[in-house]
């Protein structure tokens, strides 16, 4: 009772000074969809305010200098040796500060967890069709989140100045050096000079600790708050449709979930840091330009940029006395800006090929929209075999296999790897929607066979249950193409007669293409892309939500 | 009441509601899930005031406005109990034990802190076990405690609430235009030109210097890529000992050592550039383009920067001559000037031409003839 009347008088206080009662109790009941796949946002956030907390302890001690020390810690075998007094105050984290060690190793790992984080959770709202409209602006913050962390990473590991992280330094400077014209400028204002300098420990740090985590937190909060004011998507399902969201109240019960997921986030890095050791500088030596360890690996997140440079073949052009160093930049910059150029701008060309300005609340089922689907796989594809073979050293060694045959495995790989993935991929999404037709047409095969009295022998089946079918039955339909002006002449409208109209045509015949929408009762359910369903021969003439197959077989007729 | 601006962006469909309005609307779209409580033990909850709720003036006029239908006004959203007591009974116990060991796990945190020195690696290794053990019990436990507590002690609940489009109505847009342009005009921008520009003119020199700001971040390379501090009569020494090396110790052929120039091993700066290697041959193995002039009793010394990105090309294969860089897998035949076999280098590891001294010390005899390192765009 007490409690009560302090609680209620604390919330008179606040109340009487901000006027919150009835916004907030607003905020207490928002209803929040449930999905698991719906943690992985959560895992990055955590993860992120865990890489807060302990990179704010360890600054307490970490000494941002490539001011030469002779080393007189407590750990042995390195004592007497020249180092920078980065590396210096990182031994002393790790070996003389209590909890250093373990606090070090959970900040590294926090690290790890935010990018895969950031992986999974974009490839979930990539494959869900969670990224369209509304929801654009989230799908490019996140971009550009990806981005930050990738530097964000790549700078704090190599603030301990390391042998391991000096190699990575070493091969940024390579890299910046090779692009044209302003290259070596860049690299000296970066370092401050030559290589290594003695300042690019104190500028990375500056970076890592103050200029990058202060975007990746407005860019967060923008972000959380896109997705509080546009109310989270939902997966499909009985009841759930784009005009409602369906779910528990964030008080108590939202609350209390993701209260408990933090806790688990932290206490899995934990368990992590604790027993999974993890960059172990101590090993690696202080860096020295004239040393390097074999099977040298970054960080996961940076394998695909290694994996490029690895697989690249020597081409180089000099003329007008000037170097294109293209075995360099080109992989540098090409794998990773196509990749991140076609995400940014997908979300645009999928509205404007399929003419779908509707707001989507509802997520897609990845079998639903096998264009996308097998998009996705073709560049997990191409970027998987570019990460693995920033390994090439390790599975040569591990499977015995020569590592050029890798290597040139690889240089085909990267081409045929994703067609073939964006073929099966296909396929096996189209698969998946005739096996859904087949549950919705025929119900459950039930295993019971049952002899007719004419001596037939037939199998039962029982319907589908309904919140099964509304799953089943949630496919996203298309608008249909322009269509022609007059059906009897069947020209299309003049916008889709042009060069960029025939290419739009084309596009979005192999966007939309998807099984036979399932027939009930003798009647297509949901719309496919026209296969198999005959015309009603009255054209449509403007892109209309739900537009009949009728259309869309109108702008077939247009060639 | 009605009136208030909450600032609440995700208010949703109550935004405009008044309280009476907004509670039956709730009522109607709220819904239990399995286990929703009776309503008789909903009907003798009287009604009392918890933070969020309206004062009791307000709630009393609210009562007032439907007469006798009192209890429906105060219909619970949630469910107060779970749907199975002995069920939730038995969890809360669990959750009670989750709770208790994290607690007790805490304390063996700080214990351990107080316990456990470091200050060398298995004390190190033992205050590292001990903190990240107990940390770990607390989180997961607490973890675990809360979610079995969500799952099996609170009522199972799914509520539906609409969504509206995010496109607001045409009269809001008209509005929000009108109120732009009349900002615009009464400001005066528009309508002032000389103002307008003077004030972009203004601001173009101010973007610009942040950008030369940053001018003195560092010197221009100037033509510093191109040369190390290799020069005439400058000794080779071993990296590491700093000895300089007579061609009669290093006679075993198909060793490799790193080599600095002398006086520079300790310069980062320098050895960026210049750290060298040398090989030694059998007689007839070293062959063009290999610079035999160069070469002092078929040792031959070439430059250790990868000519790729700039690792140090450290792993050498006896049997076929072979340098790799570790980091990308450039392959250099050694024996032939050091020709790229394989990987992404473009250009053969630079050959630093050697000679003796008069006590019979190798010494380079000038500095390399080319740019030693990744490409980079003044490189002809």
């Amino acid at each position: 009772m007490s409690v009560e009347r302090a609680l209620e008088s604390t919330g008179n206080w606040l109340d009487d000074r901000l006027h919150g009662a009835r916004g907030v109790r607003v905020l207490l009941r928002k209803v929040f969809p449930d999905h698991w796949s719906f943690l992985l946002g959560e895992v990055v956030l955590y993860s992120f305010i865990i890489l807060l907390l302990t990179g704010t302890f360890l600054t307490l001690w970490f000494q941002p200098s490539m001011t030469d020390v002779i080393y007189h810690g407590s750990y042995l075998p390195l004592r007497g040796v020249r180092m920078s007094e980065a590396y210096q105050s990182t031994l002393h984290i790790s070996f003389d500060v209590r909890g250093g060690l373990l606090i070090r190793q959970i900040h590294h790992w926090a690290a790890d967890l935010f990018m895969a984080g950031i992986f999974a959770h974009m490839l979930r709202i990539f494959f869900t069709g969670a990224y369209r409209k509304p929801r654009e602006i989230n799908w490019l913050i996140g971009i550009v989140l990806l981005t930050l962390g990738l530097l964000e990473g790549l700078f704090g590991y190599s603030l301990p100045d390391d042998l391991l992280s000096g190699a990575g330094l070493r091969i940024l400077e390579g890299v910046i050096q090779s692009i044209p014209i302003v290259g070596s400028y860049v690299a000296f204002f970066l370092f401050g000079g030559a290589f290594p300098g003695h300042l690019i420990v104190p500028r990375l740090y500056i970076l890592h600790v103050l200029l990058i985590p202060g975007l990746i937190l407005a860019l967060v909060s923008v972000h959380l708050f896109l997705m509080f004011h546009q109310k989270h998507t939902q997966m499909p399902g009985k009841g759930r449709t784009n005009e409602n969201v369906v779910g528990a109240p964030t008080y108590p019960y939202f609350m209390a979930k993701t209260g408990a997921f933090f806790f688990f986030v932290f206490g899995a890095l934990t368990v992590a840091g604790t027993f999974i050791q993890i960059n172990p500088i101590w090993l690696y030596g202080p860096f020295n330009p004239v040393a390097m360890s074999a099977g040298s690996q970054p960080d996961f997140y940076m394998g695909m940029l290694e994996g490029a440079l690895r697989v690249m073949p020597a081409w180089q052009w000099v003329f007008f006395g000037h170097t294109f160093a293209f075995n360099v930049f080109i992989p540098a910059l090409v794998p990773l800006g196509l990749v991140f150029t076609l995400a940014a701008i997908w979300p645009f060309l999928e509205q404007w090929i399929t003419g779908d300005r509707r707001e989507h609340h509802v997520n897609d089922r990845p079998r639903n929209a096998p264009t996308r689907t097998a998009l996705g796989i073709s560049v997990i594809t191409f970027y998987g075999i570019l990460w693995a073979e920033g390994a090439n050293d390790l599975f040569a060694n591990f499977f015995d296999v020569p590592l050029y045959w890798i290597t040139w495995a690889a240089r085909v790989g990267i081409f045929v790897g994703p067609a073939l993935a964006y073929i099966i991929t296909k396929r096996i999404c189209i698969g998946l929607q005739r096996k859904d037709n087949h549950l919705i047409e025929h119900g459950v095969e039930t295993g019971i066979i049952r002899q007719l009295p004419g001596g037939e022998f037939i199998e039962e089946t029982r319907p589908v249950s309904d919140e099964a079918l509304a799953i089943l039955l949630s496919r996203s339909d298309y608008p249909a193409l322009p269509a022609a002006e007059t059906p009897e002449t069947a020209v299309p409208p003049s916008k889709m007669r042009g060069g960029l109209g025939r290419v739009r045509e084309r596009f979005y015949k192999v966007l939309t293409e998807t099984a036979p929408a399932p027939e009930v009762n003798g009647h297509a359910i949901g719309h496919g892309n026209g296969h198999a369903v005959e015309g009603n021969g009255q054209g449509h003439t403007a892109i209309s939500a739900g537009a009949g197959p009728a259309s869309a077989d109108a702008s077939e007729e247009d060639h | 009441m009605s009136n208030n601006p909450s600032g609440q962006p995700g208010s949703g469909d109550s935004g405009e509601q008044s309280w009476p309005e907004y509670l039956s609307s709730r009522e109607s779209r709220g819904s239990f899930g399995p286990g929703e409580s009776s309503a008789e033990s909903e009907g003798s909850v009287p009604p009392r005031r918890v933070i969020g709720t309206p004062p009791p003036a307000t709630a009393r006029t609210m009562l007032a406005d439907h007469g006798d239908g009192g209890a429906a006004q105060t219909a619970r959203e949630l469910p107060a109990e779970p749907p199975d007591p002995v069920k939730a009974k038995k969890a809360e116990l669990i959750v009670a034990a989750c709770f208790l060991i994290a607690m007790l796990a805490g304390f063996g945190f700080l214990v351990a802190y107080g316990l456990i020195g470091v200050g060398s690696v298995t004390d190190a290794q033992h205050s590292n076990l001990w903190l990240g053990g107990t940390l770990s019990l607390v989180l997961l436990l607490l973890g675990a405690g809360a979610v079995i507590w969500v799952r099996n002690i609170m009522p199972p609940v799914e509520q539906t609430e609409a969504r509206h489009p995010l496109r607001s109505t045409d009269a809001d847009r008209e509005a929000f235009k009108e109120t732009f342009e009349e900002g615009a005009e009464t400001s005066q921008f528009v309508k002032r030109p000389l103002i307008r520009r003077t004030l972009i003119a203004a601001t173009v020199p101010l973007a610009v210097a942040p950008l030369v700001l940053l001018r003195d971040m560092g010197p221009l390379p100037g033509t510093s890529l191109d040369h190390t501090v290799w020069r005439k009569g400058r000794r080779l020494v071993v990296y590491g000992t700093g000895r300089p090396i007579t061609p009669g110790e290093f006679s075993s052929p198909g060793s490799i050592i790193s080599v600095a120039p002398e006086g520079f091993q300790d310069d980062d700066d320098a050895m960026a550039k210049a750290a060298v290697i040398i090989i030694k041959f059998r007689p007839e193995e070293l062959q063009p383009p290999t610079v035999l002039p160069w070469t002092v009793n078929d040792i031959v010394a070439y430059s250790k920067i990868c000519t790729h990105v700039g690792c140090p090309a450290a792993l050498y294969e006896q049997t076929t001559h072979h340098i790799l860089c570790p980091c990308h897998q450039s392959t250099f035949d050694a024996a032939r000037g050091a020709t790229v076999l394989f990987g992404p280098a473009t250009r053969p590891l630079p050959q630093l031409p050697m000679g003796l001294d008069s006590q019979g010390f190798l010494i380079a005899t000038s500095d390399f003839h080319e740019p030693v390192g990744p490409s980079f765009w003044e490189r002809s």
